[in-house]
């Protein structure tokens, strides 16, 4: 699902600690305290002003100062419009504070007054190796692992797309169904980190409830409205399928220089949990298909690879709680066997509001115990 | 006093001795017992210069006693009401997160925050306290927990162990004529009723234990009531429902030791051990047509109650607390009807609130009375008087009983090592 334009901060907040791992980062902190060496951003409506515009790599922070008279926003963007840190909703006359973690390299500084368009940028640099605490050996293998783990699983999904695409342009309606969950469930799997890639996501997952005044639609959910309400494919849907497998080249070609931290990866597996109990579990997800159980078996499992990952090194720190998810993930993937029908799952349209919410119950029992994995990694 | 002043007696506890400051929450010089809580130390209490009817309290109650809190104790303005199902089949699971439970109550009513509260611990990690209470002083929170019966069986099966613990007079209720009951809004588990001052800090309150209560519970259906409906203070102005009347007028006041031992308060060697010093409480969700009541002539809004609008003196009487001449009154009102005098001497706390959930689908006020009733046995308390109500009671065409529950509410938590159930799962 795409939550980007949804839930904005949410997933730039996730996309932050995957390019950047940076604990800091992921709790937006309003706090003063920290602002006495903040770099100080003045925000009016036709200037953007950066105190200083060298910044040493490792923790930052910004102290964001709006003189302006609209409400405005601001962004540290990395090339290519990767979200650094953002906030939004700072309005005339308040300050707000942003901490977070940078490497060395080119970036820039964005205020966007009225909250609106690409914003006034100014371009900053930052140099220098952050002093950086030693990694635990368990942790690096975790982060090796992980990231194996994702790029396989964009290759293992790419000749799944493929039969999709191809049925769609072969005006194959049946089997472009059939592939349709198929094609999807990679990417739902390793979510955070493709979500990470700004555009890609809004191109390849939104919604049409999700949609701003303007947006082009494209993606998954576009054909999968065609194929389910009129099961008619134009040529449209057809380019859309085409476009949709070169965004899923593009991510191949991206997904290998995704920065992944330990906290990252234990994020995105709340992350994961966070997207089930928003989007799944409500069926909001697949409108039409109703194939909602397909991504929710794939959110479940990338949380639970990411999971597992971790566990060597959690489990000396806090038994408990590997204990706790170890019990959880078994308890969500024994309801989720419940619901299999051949090699994919039964359609959420069948599936009534009593059996909804044991499911509701069964993500909040380990959503809110896996929210905790990050504290335990980044100790 | 200003507002001021007592905002920093709030905040600035004193050390004590350790008397029950429940006991010196007195009924008489006004409600507003300021300070720290059971956990740390003894409040200062603030009374003699209070008005006595209106103050907004920013005190707090004593979680710790002989009874639970915010039964006998003073109504406060706001109600959240959860009623939450078991979820796992695990009894030391259950255990764990009622002495969890347990613990993050005693902070709240004390006004403080959870665990290492909502903006400190592990940057990476949320915070234990979702924080919307900070700031906030307890408004005399209180929380109070109940079993239902589904809780000791459930299916014929003894789900963990307490069977046998099951107290008879936790029979589920009979059915009544007229209800429409909704099986979303009725029965369940465990209930646990939050009452402040302040909404703010009853939701809050609600918010954090059915977080705690993850994967262990499960909200079954919750309740946000204001305006209490009735008063546990004798001094205190009887407050109107949504038909715009005074009712329960001889309710039970949380002075009347003598009524609450007789009528609420379950004594030792009656049912189980553990129901020793607790109630049973009734929870009846009550819809109001209040169009068509709106569009009813005077003379027969006050005929259908028993009493007259203004100062809400029974027909036949000339002021609220007179004794109700109950020949006078019509013979299908509610007042007479509803009266201990009319029913053996039944009598109820009554601890309800009024609701309004926004508008149904036809445009009409999804309004009502949230009733809440405690009772020493509701085969002697709610369940005979509601059976006469709803055979005979002429406000029935102007009300609706859509939900119903039935719980077990133990007694109070001793101390520091004692947890709501502990009686019961020992
Ligand atoms: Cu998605």
């Amino acid at each position: 699902m795409s939550v980007v334009r949804r839930r904005p901060a949410t997933t730039r907040a996730l996309g932050v600690g995957l390019l950047l791992a940076l604990p800091l980062a992921l709790t937006a902190c309003d706090s003063d305290d920290s602002s006495g060496d903040a770099v100080k951003v003045t925000a009016k409506d036709k200037s953007c002003d950066v105190a200083k515009k060298d910044w040493p790599a490792g923790k930052n922070s910004i102290k964001v100062t709006n003189k302006g008279s609209q409400v405005t926003e601001l962004y540290v963007y990395a090339q290519g419009d990767r979200i650094v840190t953002e906030r939004e909703n700072i309005g005339p006359g308040t300050s707000a504070t942003l901490n977070f973690e940078i490497k060395a390299g080119t970036y820039e500084v964005a205020c966007k007054p009225g909250m609106k368009g690409d914003g006034i940028r100014q371009k900053v640099t930052v140099a220098g190796t952050p002093a950086e605490k030693p990694i635990d050996p368990r942790l690096a293998e975790a982060v090796a692992h992980y990231r194996t783990f994702t790029n396989t699983t964009v290759e293992q999904m790419l000749p799944l797309a493929t039969e999709f695409v191809n049925a769609v342009k072969a005006g194959d309606v049946a089997k472009a169904k059939e592939y349709y969950p198929k094609s999807r469930l990679g990417w739902e799997t390793i979510e955070p980190v493709a979500e990470s890639f700004g555009d890609l996501d809004p191109q390849m997952d939104a919604r049409e409830a999700d949609l701003e005044p303007g947006q082009e639609w494209s993606g998954w959910h576009r054909i999968e409205k065609a194929l389910w309400t009129t099961g008619q494919i134009t040529d449209v849907e057809k380019g859309y399928a085409d476009r949709l497998m070169a965004d899923l080249k593009t991510l191949q070609s991206k997904v290998g220089t995704v920065d992944i931290t330990p906290t990252s990866i234990a994020n995105g597996a709340k992350g994961l949990l966070d997207e089930v109990a928003t989007g799944k579990v409500t069926g909001e997800e697949e409108a039409f298909s109703h194939t909602d159980l397909w991504d929710f078996a794939g959110n479940v499992d990338g949380a639970k690879k990411a999971f597992e990952l971790l566990k060597p090194y959690v489990a000396e720190k806090d038994a408990a709680l590997t204990g706790t998810l170890d019990a959880e993930f078994a308890k969500i993937q024994g309801l989720l066997f419940k619901y299999k029908q051949g090699d994919g799952y039964v359609s959420y349209d069948t599936v009534d509001e009593a059996k909804r919410k044991e499911l509701s119950d069964a993500v909040n029992a380990l959503g809110e115990p896996l929210s905790k994995l990050a504290g335990v990694v980044a100790q | 006093m200003t507002e001021t002043d007592r905002v920093a007696e709030a905040v600035e506890p004193s050390s004590g001795d350790g008397f029950s400051r429940r006991a010196l929450l007195g009924w008489t010089g006004g409600a507003l017992v300021v300070g720290a809580a059971a956990a740390g130390g003894v409040a200062t209490a603030v009374t003699g210069t209070e008005d006595k009817s209106s103050t907004p309290a920013l005190g707090s109650v004593d979680f710790h006693g002989v009874n639970q809190a915010g039964i006998a104790t003073p109504v406060q303005d706001r109600l959240h009401f959860c009623v939450f199902d078991v979820i796992t089949d695990d009894r030391a699971k259950l255990v764990r997160m009622l002495q969890q439970w347990t613990a993050a109550a005693a902070a709240m009513t004390a006004g403080k925050q959870i665990g290492t509260g909502a903006d400190s611990g592990v940057p990476e990690s949320p915070p234990d306290d979702t924080g919307e209470a900070v700031g906030l002083p307890p408004n005399n929170l209180t929380l109070t927990v109940g079993f239902g019966p589904t809780l000791f069986t459930k299916d014929g099966r003894d789900r963990f162990g307490i069977a046998a613990k099951k107290p008879e007079a936790l029979a589920e209720l009979p059915a009544f004529p007229g209800d429409k009951l909704d099986p979303q809004r009725s029965g369940g588990d465990i209930a646990v009723q939050a009452c402040s001052d302040d909404p703010q800090v009853a939701v809050h309150a609600i918010r954090n234990l059915a977080r705690i209560g993850f994967g262990v519970v499960s909200v079954r259906w919750s309740q946000l009531g204001f305006g209490k409906t009735s008063s546990t203070t004798p001094e205190a102005m009887t407050p109107r429902n949504l038909f715009g009347f005074k009712d329960g007028t001889r309710n039970i006041a949380g002075t009347e030791t003598d009524r609450l031992r007789e009528h609420v308060w379950v004594p030792a060697g009656e049912g189980p051990a553990w129901m020793t010093g607790g109630s049973y409480l009734v929870a009846r969700r009550i819809r109001m047509h209040i169009e068509t009541w709106d569009r009813t002539s005077l003379q027969e809004q006050e005929d259908v109650i028993g009493r007259n609008k203004g100062v809400g003196a029974p027909q036949g009487a000339t002021g609220e607390h007179d004794v109700v001449p109950l020949k006078a009154l019509p013979e299908k009102s509610h007042v007479r009807l509803s009266h201990p005098d009319t029913n053996n001497g039944a009598t109820i706390l009554r601890r309800g609130y009024s609701f309004v959930d926004g508008s149904d689908g036809l445009g009409r006020l999804e309004a009502g009375l949230f009733f809440l009733a405690y009772q020493r046995d509701p085969r002697k308390g709610f369940i005979p008087v509601q059976q006469r109500l709803a055979a005979n009671d002429a406000m029935n065409e102007y009300i609706q009983h859509v939900g119903s529950a039935l719980f077990a509410c133990p007694g109070g938590v001793r101390g520091a090592d004692d947890y709501w159930g502990k009686a019961l799962f020992a």
